[in-house]
């Protein structure tokens, strides 16, 4: 089974998010990338598959030579090889062609993406590349069995879980459950050692345009400072919350 | 040109979400001067929709399939768009939305904005503002498409109410050749889920156990409110992991979040921090929670959670 893992390089939660140019684009002075955390999930379900049946891993990522590290810690985490395909992501409609472009050269049984990347949180990718593809998707997915060319799935819906079959090939938006935090895999010195002989192609990126621009960016007005009230005096804070604001 | 809304329902009956999505519509056909198109699936009584601004509502009927086939809904939805020639296409912001929208917009050969909080600035060309950054941020997208489809983030816009006549339609609920099939559903149908919720209380390993989660469970019984918990609570097996928000887990965006128990570690408040206001509960005043909180109480939720329920008992 050939599986495809697309991983976006996305700012550390903990780091600060600062805007440059006049607020035209992402402030990276001082920031930490990492693999998308929905991504990591699913691709320690596609390092399950690889252990247990034998399947060839692939990661994938759309940008420039700055996303080459966190390709060469899925490659230490035991993904077989890392494709970059070299271009600056314009919105995730690009990112889903430029994707869909490199499925149609190459097939792939399983594509799995992130159940959304936590710098735009836009769930665009999956979701579009496989209508590009024209094959089914499964968001925010939470459980995968596969028989042969059938898979089993659930994906997590508001207030519960549903039941999904499908055949491959498909997408699907991987999310934590799908593997649980405690099943990631920190990669070792010989994963680490090994990564480095793994193969990391840079493909160059197909003809295509993005549907949207970013004009620019904004922070939230700064919150003002919480009002306390003594633990003695419940009332005080159901009078608060009802009049002043206005929430019960 | 027409705007068309696809309105969410549950067992037949339009939810929270689908009358914020119609009230958005609205707003927008109001400003552009054009007709809202509102499209449903299995709704016997659609009369609601003419308080909330529709011109026209196509209910789709369909059948034996009761479950949501995102792969026929999308058929069904592009089809509609096609016929009433819509520039612009709004869903909400819940799973079965945020899941039809990517899908919808390829399908409909249309610019996607995920994560929209306010009517577009501009419409020629359409630019609207959207969340990013986990909530931390806030940015201004631009069209360059001549169609749209919208998720609106929830409890972002609110309800309104529009007097309209809308002329009643049954629409078709269009095959799909994808092998894709839901099989089954598992969901409490008591209980109200955190997306519909107006409000939502969390509770945190504070709470020492799941034993004692009766106490966020009372609470959330006597304000309407759905149940939510933190990581560390679903990771331990406390409560499922449906519960869990924050970051990794379900996003919130209630009028009123209460936390109890939650320290509020920055993956928490990135889920948390799009509900108007926030409450937390907490022994620690050095908490980060009281940091991104409006009212905070520090002291044992084991004695102002029940004094609170009591209280709340008392006035309703």
């Amino acid at each position: 089974m050939n599986i495809l893992v697309c991983i976006s390089n996305v700012p550390d939660t903990t780091s600060k998010i600062n805007f440059k140019d006049d607020n035209k684009s992402f402030d990276t002075n001082g920031v930490q990338f990492i693999i998308n955390p929905n991504d990591e999930f699913g691709l320690t379900r596609a390092i399950w598959l690889q252990q247990k049946s034998g399947a060839k891993v692939t990661v994938v990522t759309v940008g420039d030579a700055s996303c080459e590290p966190i390709l060469r810690k899925c490659l230490a985490i035991g993904a077989d090889q890392a494709i970059r395909i070299d271009a600056i992501p314009e919105d995730g409609y690009f990112v889903a062609s430029q994707l869909a472009s490199l499925c149609a050269k190459e097939k792939y049984d399983l594509i799995i993406t992130g159940r959304e990347s936590i710098d735009y949180n836009g769930a665009m990718v999956g979701g579009m590349l496989a209508s590009i593809l024209s094959i089914p998707y499964v968001a925010n997915c939470i459980q995968l069995d596969i028989d042969g060319t059938s898979a089993s799935l659930q994906r997590e819906i508001d207030g519960g879980k549903e039941s999904l079959s499908a055949t491959l090939p498909l997408v699907l938006g991987a999310q934590k459950g799908l593997v649980e935090e405690s099943d990631l895999i920190i990669p070792n010195m010989r994963g680490i050692m090994q990564a480095r002989q793994k193969p990391l192609t840079v493909e160059t990126p197909s003809d295509v345009e993005g549907q949207t621009t970013i004009q620019n960016f904004e922070k939230p007005q700064a919150k003002g400072p919480v009002k306390l009230v003594d633990a003695a005096n419940v009332d005080t804070l159901i009078e608060l919350l009802q009049n002043e604001a206005k929430v019960l | 040109m027409s705007v068309v809304v696809y309105i969410e329902s549950q067992n037949g009956i339009i939810k929270k979400a689908g009358l914020e999505v119609a009230s958005y519509g609205r707003a927008i056909a109001n400003s552009t001067k054009t007709a809202l198109i509102a499209v449903t699936f299995n709704i016997e009584d659609t009369s609601i929709l003419n308080s909330h601004g529709a011109d026209k509502v196509y209910n789709i009927n369909t059948a034996e399939d009761s479950f949501f086939n995102v792969d026929r809904y999308c058929a069904s939805i592009v089809g509609i768009v096609e016929q009433e020639n819509a520039k612009v296409v709004v869903v909400s912001a819940s799973a079965d939305g945020r899941y039809l929208g990517p899908i919808l917009a390829v399908r409909a050969q249309a610019a996607y904005f995920s994560n929209v909080v306010a009517l577009p600035s501009s419409y020629e060309p359409f630019t609207v503002k959207r969340s990013c950054y986990t909530n931390k941020a806030f940015n201004e997208s631009v069209s360059e498409q001549g169609r749209v489809v919208v998720s609106l983030s929830s409890n972002a816009f609110g309800i309104v109410e529009q007097e309209t006549a809308a002329e009643q339609l049954t629409g078709d609920y269009i095959e799909s050749n994808s092998s894709l099939k839901v099989t089954s559903i598992d969901k409490a149908t008591d209980k109200i889920t955190i997306a519909d919720a107006d409000i939502v209380v969390s509770g945190g390993r504070g709470l020492k156990g799941p034993e004692n989660w009766h106490l966020i469970e009372d609470l959330a019984e006597v304000l309407g409110a759905a149940t939510a918990c933190s990581k560390p609570v679903s990771d331990l097996g406390w409560r499922p992991h449906s519960e869990h928000v924050g970051q990794t887990g379900k996003p919130v965006a209630s009028n009123l979040y209460i936390a109890i128990g939650v320290s509020g570690a920055i993956q928490h408040l990135a889920g948390i921090n799009s509900s108007k206001v926030k409450v937390v509960i907490n022994s620690d005043p050095e908490a980060p929670f009281f940091k991104a909180a409006d009212y905070g109480i520090v002291g044992d939720a084991f004695e102002v959670v029940p004094q609170l329920i009591e209280k709340l008992k008392a006035i309703q």
